[in-house]
């Protein structure tokens, strides 16, 4: 079986640049936003969001430590959290992921948020949204639905650490 | 990675990556809440037949930060104190429900012998045992050293060509020991300077230089200098005629420390003695990195609690 594609280059461009204008027109504007990218890729796309808005502060927030399936997998490696210099107390957060799928990353990420501070409010942007959650979350600015089964697997490759830029299925 | 007994037992990605763990680690600190739930529900004991301050502290907060509970329990004022041997002690922590046990011991061995016994069904922890291993204190001195010299980049980072001068009581020291394998594993290169009769009887095998004379170490101008203890509880033959013949020959006093590069950095395990080992200006100055070593004492032993604690494989 061989994997297909479903979003390219050119798409996920288009789909950050809609998301980066929802994200504004839901704000009314840049002020005291903070985009918070989930490592690896969510921190990626963080930036490129970060780069279309310009002068909104973009860091990462590693969620690992707070996850809920940490004793049935193999130890993980964290990766750094690195909120940016203004904080989040009082400020409207997005949550930046690759995919969103079972919600519990993004529980875990909710998590960690409270414990490094108080934001005003916090939004959720993924890429990708797969369906099959598993708790109640949803996302609030979406680069593509894509209804998938279960068994196959969303593969999101980005040029900055993937020798391709594309969303495939398998 | 299931026990951390010895700095023997591990490969440089392994290290590499503890040290890593632990860079991430230490940005808790600094925040608002300083703690993480990764090991929420699991128990800790630490169980110290030694006197120890720093390290039974240190592992004490870095297991409260990562949320698992602490039993403390030392030797002195426990059924040990009646007699009771390694083995039951072992046996009722863990009908107690203990995931990991920290342990320091005056006898060699004894941590592996927790091991492999199969009394208990726990990650044991080496937190000093006699003369033998403090893999622990090793690590933190790697990244210690790791971290001054790379500074925010260190992560993925070994010691490859940093030159390392351990100085003192080699003779006693599971911390020379357990930093000889760690360090060496990780790139550097470890010459040991003492009074003959404060090395082992043969260092053969081991991936060091030995020599006698510290003024001919000082100005080879090593990258590291770490000063060990002179351990007045383990003095117990005439290993050097006098305190003050120890310190004029072997001694980081304020002349030799002037004489190191500047980029050198000092360190000591602690607890020190001002004015035997290591003078208090060289102990104070910018280049000392003590006080820095018993932080990154709880970011290691935070990433060694995670790494043997939390996975399926734990």
């Amino acid at each position: 079986m061989t994997a297909r594609q479903v979003l390219q280059q050119a798409d996920i461009a288009r789909a950050l640049t809609r998301i980066s204008h929802e994200i504004l027109e839901s704000n009314r504007g840049s002020e005291g936003l903070v985009l918070l990218g989930i490592p690896t890729r969510g921190v990626l796309l963080a930036r490129r969001l970060g780069a279309i808005l310009e002068d909104v502060p973009v860091g990462s927030i590693d969620v690992t430590m707070y996850r809920d399936d940490l004793a049935k997998n193999p130890t993980r490696a964290p990766s750094p959290t690195d909120i940016p210099a203004g904080g989040i107390d009082g400020k409207t957060v997005i949550l930046v992921d690759d995919v969103l799928y079972s919600g519990r990353t993004i529980r875990a990420a909710l998590d960690a948020l409270s414990d490094l501070g108080r934001p005003r409010a916090v939004r959720l942007a993924v890429l990708v949204d797969r369906g099959h959650r598993e708790l109640p979350i949803r996302a609030d600015f979406v680069g593509k639905n894509l209804p998938s089964s279960a068994d196959e697997r969303i593969n999101v490759r980005l040029s900055e650490i993937d020798d391709s830029e594309e969303v495939t299925i398998l | 990675m299931r026990h951390l007994l010895s700095t023997k037992d591990l490969s440089r990605d392994e290290a590499v990556a503890i040290l890593d763990i632990a860079e991430d680690m230490a940005g808790v600190a600094d925040r608002e809440v300083k703690k993480l739930p990764a090991l929420r529900g699991k128990t800790v004991v630490n169980l110290f037949f030694e006197d120890s301050t720093r390290t039974r502290v240190s592992f004490e907060v870095a297991a409260k930060r990562l949320s698992a509970d602490v039993i403390n329990f030392s030797a002195k004022g426990s059924s040990v104190s009646k007699g009771e041997s390694l083995k039951d002690t072992a046996q009722t922590l863990a009908a107690m429900g203990a995931d990991a046990v920290v342990i320091r011991h005056s006898a060699s061995g004894a941590p592996r012998v927790l091991a492999d016994s199969g009394w208990i069904d726990a990650g044991i922890v080496n937190a000093g045992d006699g003369t033998h291993e403090h893999p622990t204190q090793a690590l933190l001195d790697a990244f210690t050293i790791r971290r001054r010299l790379h500074g925010p980049d260190a992560r993925g980072k070994a010691l490859d060509g940093v030159t390392v001068t351990i100085v003192g009581d080699i003779l006693h020291s599971r911390v020379a020991r357990s930093n000889v394998w760690l360090l060496t594993t990780l790139g550097a290169t470890v010459s040991l300077v003492a009074p003959a009769t404060l090395l082992p009887v043969s260092t053969a095998g081991w991936p060091v230089g030995v020599s006698y004379d510290l003024d001919a170490a000082i100005d080879a101008g090593p990258d590291v200098v770490m000063m060990l203890r002179i351990q007045a509880e383990r003095m117990n033959a005439a290993f050097f005629p006098n305190a003050r013949e120890y310190s004029r020959q072997w001694g980081l006093d304020d002349e030799r420390a002037a004489r190191l590069p500047a980029a050198s950095i000092v360190m000591h395990p602690g607890p020190m003695n001002r004015g035997l080992e290591i003078s208090a200006n060289a102990a104070d100055s910018p280049q000392s990195t003590v006080l820095e070593q018993v932080a990154n004492g709880v970011s290691i032993r935070m990433a060694v609690l995670y790494h043997l604690m939390s996975g399926s494989d734990a």
